[in-house]
């Protein structure tokens, strides 16, 4: 038996995984770090093989709602974009939340505000799991820390959105984008025929047929007492979610004093910090979110009275670090390390950082 | 004696389109969106299309289009209908995919999607009301709205040296190599209705065909936003209104 294994970029392999898993339409805009999703599709040309659209839109809001009209026809509509893209793809996102669309987002960031640098960072965590776009709604954020878990992460995102009727966005960086590794691509499936879409998304605008009434798909209520039932029936689900399907993985935590937080990039820093610490007879064990919405709160608590103290790693200012603090609320330390603009640190400044933060306090 | 008394069948010579509901609509009494809803309710049915029909609704007085029209509709951000009705027909090529948009919609906020998605060739029927003024928001100054005209944000009337000239979308979009269907239209005499009513559905049979896309752009009145009677608003559309808008094609092929 031989395992199909390529050598490719985290970006390359979204797109591959996206054909693979029977996507239907991709709409996107060209931006840094992150081409090489939309130049893969196009290269690929699935339009000839499995029948999947590939367009170049005009803008990003253009591109998230294409992605809206596909989805409410029950499409695997999906789109991709890095930082700056993603700012204008949030009323997009704010209607696909309130009109209960299931889609895939790619964030590849790259560091802000505005229009930054092309280098990779986190900042973006805030606006991907505490809103971004307007109104109460939450987003499905998957992790992924490998070129492996870009393609594994497109099923995944799709499965999610559909299964609570909710966008979901894969949520990665310059570092995961550009870096070539290993990777396994998912097997190819075939795109659901319109039957099938039919049968499994009831609510879908395919024509409307003699045996049901219209499907109409609008995130617009006026009647205030109507549209708090609505937030009531989103808020339902996002509980639903948190209840349901917080993945994470923990890395030599369990005889671990201290605990590294990390997603993404940052994890894959993490790893080796732990190695090196532990050579230095620091136990330090790696927790990390991979839903960053749903968040792992309740394994960090968890380990609140196992663990001397936390430091979160993050290429940003300080984000995530809020949610681990939440999560242990004031019973040990947790203590923040972060590189700014673009800039990834090395094992070495988080092993420094580890050592003044955090073990010599 | 109830209505049924007096239409009898004998006497029955004009009936509501089978697509529109019994919905009350919220209209105001004059308005123009009305007779165009009507005309595609019976264009659809006519062209047997109801089960292969998506619409999407704007924002703005239409916002709420689909609570009338018995077929299956998507519901867009402001001036994103084009970009929606993009996806549904390249991934449902063989339904018929049109846009409702008001002037605010279409050539203010959606200018971008509404170019490029004529630019691409979509093929998709693009109805386009144009009463020069916002009417869901209570008046304020549109693309279309006229030179001097006075709006709830143009109260001296609209001057264009400084808030800009009257937008004449439809002569842009004709221009584009993707539109097969340029026209313009109105609904203010009972010839313009089935002139109105023939152009959509040319369009939507352009639609169905892949020739490309199709604006209709119908020159309607807001009585309500311009302040006037219903008939006056008619009058003075037809005097103000189709000098900088006039009614014809202007590209059919």
């Amino acid at each position: 038996m031989s395992e199909e294994i390529s050598l490719m970029k985290g970006n390359e392999a979204i797109a591959h995984a996206a054909i693979r898993y029977g996507v239907d339409g991709y709409f996107g805009y060209p931006i840094t770090p992150q081409s090489e999703i939309i130049e893969t599709l196009m290269e690929q040309a699935p339009w000839k093989t499995t029948g999947m659209v590939v367009l170049q839109a005009e803008s990003e809001v253009a591109a998230i709602n294409m992605v809206y009209g596909g989805a409410a026809c029950g499409k695997y509509a999906m789109t991709s974009s890095s930082s700056p893209g993603v700012s204008l793809k949030q009323e997009g996102i704010s209607y696909m939340a309130g009109a209960e669309l299931p889609c895939l987002i790619v964030n590849v960031q790259r560091g802000g505000p505005g229009l930054g640098t092309i280098q990779p960072s986190q900042a973006d965590y805030f606006q991907t799991v505490k809103g971004g776009g307007h109104g109460d709604y939450k987003l499905i954020t998957l992790a992924p820390d490998s070129v492996q878990e870009m393609a594994d992460f497109v099923g995944l995102g799709f499965e999610l959105a559909f299964k609570y009727r909710n966008p979901a966005m894969i949520l990665t960086d310059g570092v995961i984008g550009q870096m070539m590794e290993k990777v396994k691509l998912p097997e190819f499936r075939r795109r659901r025929t319109d039957q099938e879409v039919r049968e499994q998304c009831p609510w879908a605008t395919l024509g409307k047929t003699p045996d049901r009434k219209p499907n109409i798909i609008t995130s617009l209520e006026l009647d205030s007492a109507r549209m708090e039932k609505n937030n009531e029936r989103f808020q339902a689900k996002y509980r639903l979610v948190e209840e349901n399907e917080v993945l994470y993985e923990e890395v030599k935590c369990d005889d671990a004093d201290y605990l590294l937080v990390a997603f993404g990039s940052a994890a894959r820093i993490c790893s080796k910090t732990i190695e090196m610490a532990r050579k230095e007879g620091i136990k330090v064990g790696l927790l990390r979110p991979i839903t960053l919405w749903p968040f792992p709160s309740k394994i960090l608590h968890h380990y609140a009275d196992r663990v001397k103290g936390i430091l979160t790693v993050e290429l940003n200012a300080g984000q995530m670090v809020e949610d681990v603090r939440l999560a242990v609320n004031g019973e040990i330390p947790v203590e923040h390390y972060g590189r700014l603009g673009g800039i990834v640190p090395t094992p070495d400044n988080v092993l420094n950082a580890l050592k003044e933060k955090t073990v010599q306090k | 004696m109830n209505a049924n008394d007096i239409i009898s069948p004998e006497n029955l010579v004009y009936a509501k389109p089978g697509l529109m509901n019994d919905n009350y609509m919220h209209y105001c009494p004059g308005c123009s969106h009305g007779v165009v809803h009507k005309v595609i309710a019976e264009v659809i049915k006519e062209m047997g299309l109801q089960e292969k029909t998506i619409g999407i609704a704007p924002v703005g007085c239409a916002v709420f289009a689909y609570n009338y029209l018995d077929i299956d509709w998507q519901e867009a951000a402001h001036g994103r209908a084009p970009a929606l009705a993009t996806a549904v027909k390249r991934l449902l090529p063989d339904r018929m995919v049109f846009t409702y948009q008001g002037d605010g919609d279409l050539a203010a906020i959606g200018t971008a999607e509404t170019i490029h998605a004529a630019n691409r060739g979509e093929n998709i029927a693009i109805i386009f009301i144009n009463n020069g003024i916002y009417g869901m928001t209570g008046g304020q100054m549109a693309p279309t709205t006229l030179s001097n005209m006075v709006t709830s944000t143009s109260p001296d009337g609209r001057n264009v040296q400084m808030m800009g000239n009257p937008l004449k979308i439809l002569d842009m979009l004709a221009l584009l190599d993707g539109v097969c269907l340029a026209t313009r239209t109105s609904v203010h005499t009972a010839a313009a209705v089935k002139r109105t009513r023939r152009m959509i559905r040319l369009a939507f049979e352009n639609a169905m065909a892949g020739k490309g896309t199709s604006i209709v752009e119908v020159v309607s009145t807001c009585n309500a936003g311009w302040k006037m009677t219903p008939a006056a608003a008619n009058d003075w559309m037809v005097e103000n209104m189709f000098p900088v808008y006039p009614i014809g094609d202007l590209k059919n092929i």
